[in-house]
């Protein structure tokens, strides 16, 4: 009776750090994953080591949470999370009909497709609605791609990668001016989006000539 | 210092030759040659006296010629055999069947029962030294033997085990029976116990403030203590990289690996085949994050250093494992340059090498049409570690092989990550040529329309565009964009010449052509 206390008072996080080669800890992964998807946080780790575990012992898979898993990690982008989770997936799970859905979707947006991901999400939307804030992650995968590349760009460009018009358009734009200092261009209504070092590379810092103390340091005995 | 032994010199006896050099002489496990008595009883006295160099000289030299002489086709004498000479000693006898058995796999093929044979040693050897119990002193290059050899043999076990088809009833009872050898969770847990136990992440960031003596002594104890756990945790956290790598987790594999900063030089370097290993399976693991520079500027740097100093590992057992690994590193290199052209990272010498190896491939690679796949493909396949399925098999009839199951969905994966890709050489073609354009024009170049276009721009931006480890993004571009409105103004990013590293370099050396210098005593 004491260890399931004692389990109890480490964090998920900790025992992914501290024992994540245990079979044991594979029911406290599953409910993290989905203690992720309702408070909306993410743990990139924890949800490899429970693949892993899925990998050791494929018998206990629970494919319904590998689904979950992945749709973390579509919201995950632009960081290679999808992929990193399916090279752990065996390809005959892969085979199946949510999974092949979850993988068009990451290829529309690896290769920048807004506007066909939007059209192949609304035909799963009984798989994506069950994690909250999935809209918004990739809306927000959207902004980041576009503000890599454009310094202005035109509205319905805008329009077609987050997936919004008219009034809810309006809104989100709002909700970036104020928050991230866009500017939207009064004769066009084009929409400049804020400086960062891809999209002026003249910000880019020149670091190359830094060098770290630590290696002066190995001649410091020669200058000495 | 200069023992000479009886059985390097000595002419090898009659008896030797008729019980182990004939083809059809019959394997006496019993039979300790004289050469073999003298190889084990210095070798006891040496490792009992700490003496590293002995010890390392023995592993390297006599033990290599020996085998060479006697035991080329048959493995060495049994522990019981030679135990009686090493005063039965528990420790040495472990450590004698560690390499009896790797001779085995390296010359012979185990059977199932010596694959679990060799396991159960590990499995005593490894609890001797968590359980610190160890005094010895040994040789850098013996500890990593054996952890490379562990996981070697665990991903050779795995291997066989997933070739159900031919297995005999007796080996599948025996594998039914024998569940614990080599199972992935006890190989795993041994690995992260030595790293654990060893406190080495500890030692590592202690030395960083000057409070611990790790790297400087190349993980050795001058002060009467063990090096064996130490290092053996040391060299574990480059075999988790390994195992990581053989399950597809590059991510938890690149975990493992931080601890050690292998932008420097440090106890992994001292040791040619651990050196090497490391390199490889980070630049692997990169490659696969789609961190093609990190991974270039890695393969880079261990290519030139190979190919500077190749001509000192002639000699070593390792020889032939180095030179595959550095025609499979030069592989990866230019799967890396294809995908991420990045000629600039690259040293003339290790370029004019990969010109000579894949210049025409990489050209044809460019191409991005069915030939080009194919030559992915190929060099994917030449190049990648021996992915394995860890889990056991379901012994339900009929029995099928799933040996090459890991390998093909790593090869998959990775094949769709280039064709999502190969748009992105045709537009990098037009982007070198402009320094601006605009979109509808490079549209028509392309054949495409401009909404197409954009998703064109907008890939070569995601896939040129790299995630850090610390969540920062990282250009790996060397030609860059942006566009404003409907023009595409093109950056060409200039290459970072590091002057401050070559001063360094250049200081240390002429102090050291100076303390030469000084040592010639004019007349």
């Amino acid at each position: 009776m004491e260890s399931p206390k004692e389990q109890s008072s480490y964090t998920v996080e900790q025992l992914v750090a501290v024992n994540p080669f245990n079979p044991e800890i594979l029911p406290d992964l599953e409910n993290y994953v989905n203690e992720q998807v309702t408070s909306q946080t993410y743990s990139l780790d924890a949800n490899l080591c429970l693949l892993r575990l899925y990998q050791f012992e494929p018998e206990r898979m629970n494919t319904h949470v590998v689904a979950r898993i992945l749709i973390k990690a579509l919201m995950a982008m632009p960081s290679p999370d999808f992929s990193l989770c399916l090279f752990l997936i065996p390809e005959r799970v892969q085979m199946e009909e949510q999974f092949k859905s979850l993988i068009v979707l990451s290829h529309y947006l690896e290769t920048g497709r807004f506007q066909q991901f939007w059209d192949e999400a609304a035909k799963n939307r009984h798989i994506l609605e069950t994690v909250p804030g999935f809209e918004q992650a990739i809306q927000a995968y959207a902004t980041h791609l576009l503000s890599l590349s454009y310094q202005k760009l035109p509205r319905s460009v805008l329009a077609e990668a987050v997936n919004m018009d008219g009034a809810s358009l309006d809104k989100f734009i709002e909700h970036q001016l104020k928050n991230s200092g866009w500017i939207v261009e009064k004769e066009n209504g084009s929409i400049v989006l804020p400086q960062n070092e891809f999209n002026h590379p003249e910000l880019k810092k020149n670091t190359s000539e830094n060098v770290p103390l630590e290696h002066i340091a190995r001649i410091f005995p020669i200058l000495g | 210092m200069t023992t000479t032994y009886d059985f390097e010199d000595a002419p090898t006896n009659y008896d030797d030759v008729q019980r182990q050099g004939g083809q059809d002489a019959v394997y006496d496990p019993n039979f300790v040659p004289d050469s073999v008595k003298s190889f084990v009883v210095h070798m006891y006295r040496h490792i009992r006296e700490k003496n590293v160099y002995e010890i390392h000289q023995m592993c390297e030299t006599s033990f290599q010629t020996l085998s060479e002489r006697l035991f080329k086709d048959t493995p060495w004498p049994s522990v019981e055999a030679i135990a009686p000479y090493v005063d039965n000693d528990h420790v040495f006898c472990l450590l004698y069947r560690e390499m009896w058995f790797r001779h085995l796999y390296a010359r012979l093929s185990p059977t199932l029962k010596q694959r679990i044979d060799s396991y159960d040693n590990y499995c005593s050897l490894f609890q001797v030294v968590l359980h610190g119990v160890v005094n010895m002193q040994l040789p850098n290059q013996w500890l990593w033997d054996m952890v490379d050899e562990f996981v070697y043999q665990f991903q050779s076990f795995c291997q066989y085990r997933a070739k159900m088809k031919n297995k005999t009833e007796q080996e599948i009872a025996l594998l039914k029976q024998n569940d614990k050898a080599w199972n992935v969770y006890g190989v795993l847990n041994f690995l992260q116990a030595l790293v654990e136990k060893s406190t080495i992440i500890q030692i590592l960031e202690q030395e960083k403030e000057g409070l611990e003596q790790f790297t400087a002594t190349d993980g050795y104890d001058y002060s009467g203590g063990s090096n064996v756990l130490k290092v053996l945790g040391y060299f574990s956290m480059v075999g988790l990289l390994r195992v990581h790598c053989l399950l597809g987790d590059y991510h938890t594999g690149l975990k493992w690996l931080q601890p050690i900063d292998i932008t420097q030089q440090g106890v992994y370097t001292s040791v040619i085949g651990c050196h090497i290993a490391t390199i490889y399976h980070y630049g692997f693991a990169n490659l696969m994050l789609r961190r093609y520079v990190d991974a270039v500027r890695e393969f880079n740097k261990i290519l030139l250093y190979i190919y500077k100093t190749k001509q000192y590992h002639q000699k070593s057992p390792q020889y032939e494992q180095l030179l595959k690994k550095n025609e499979q590193m030069y592989a990866l290199l230019a799967v890396c340059l294809s995908l991420c052209p990045q000629t600039k990272l690259v040293d003339e010498s290790v370029n004019s090498q990969l010109r000579e190896k894949y210049g025409e491939k990489m050209m044809r690679m460019q191409r991005y049409d069915d030939e080009a796949f194919g030559i992915y493909d190929e060099l994917f396949s030449y190049a990648c570690p021996k992915f394995i399925t860890p889990s056991a098999p379901s012994f339900e009839e009929p029995l099928v092989n799933y040996n090459q199951d890991a390998y093909r969905l790593q090869l998959k994966m990775f094949l769709y990550e280039v064709k999502q890709q190969q748009l992105l050489s045709g537009v990098r073609t037009f982007l070198k040529v402009y320094s601006s354009i605009s979109l509808a024009k490079l549209a028509n170049y392309m054949e495409v329309d401009e909404p197409t276009l954009r998703t064109i721009l907008l890939t070569y931006k995601h896939k040129t565009h790299s995630v850090g480890s610390d969540g920062k993004i990282i250009s790996n571009a060397d030609i860059d964009f942006y566009i404003n409105n409907d023009m595409i103004y093109v950056v060409e990013s200039k290459p970072a010449k590091r002057y401050g590293d070559f001063f360094l370099r250049q200081i240390a050396k002429l102090e050291g052509v100076i303390n030469d210098m000084d040592r010639i005593k004019l007349e």
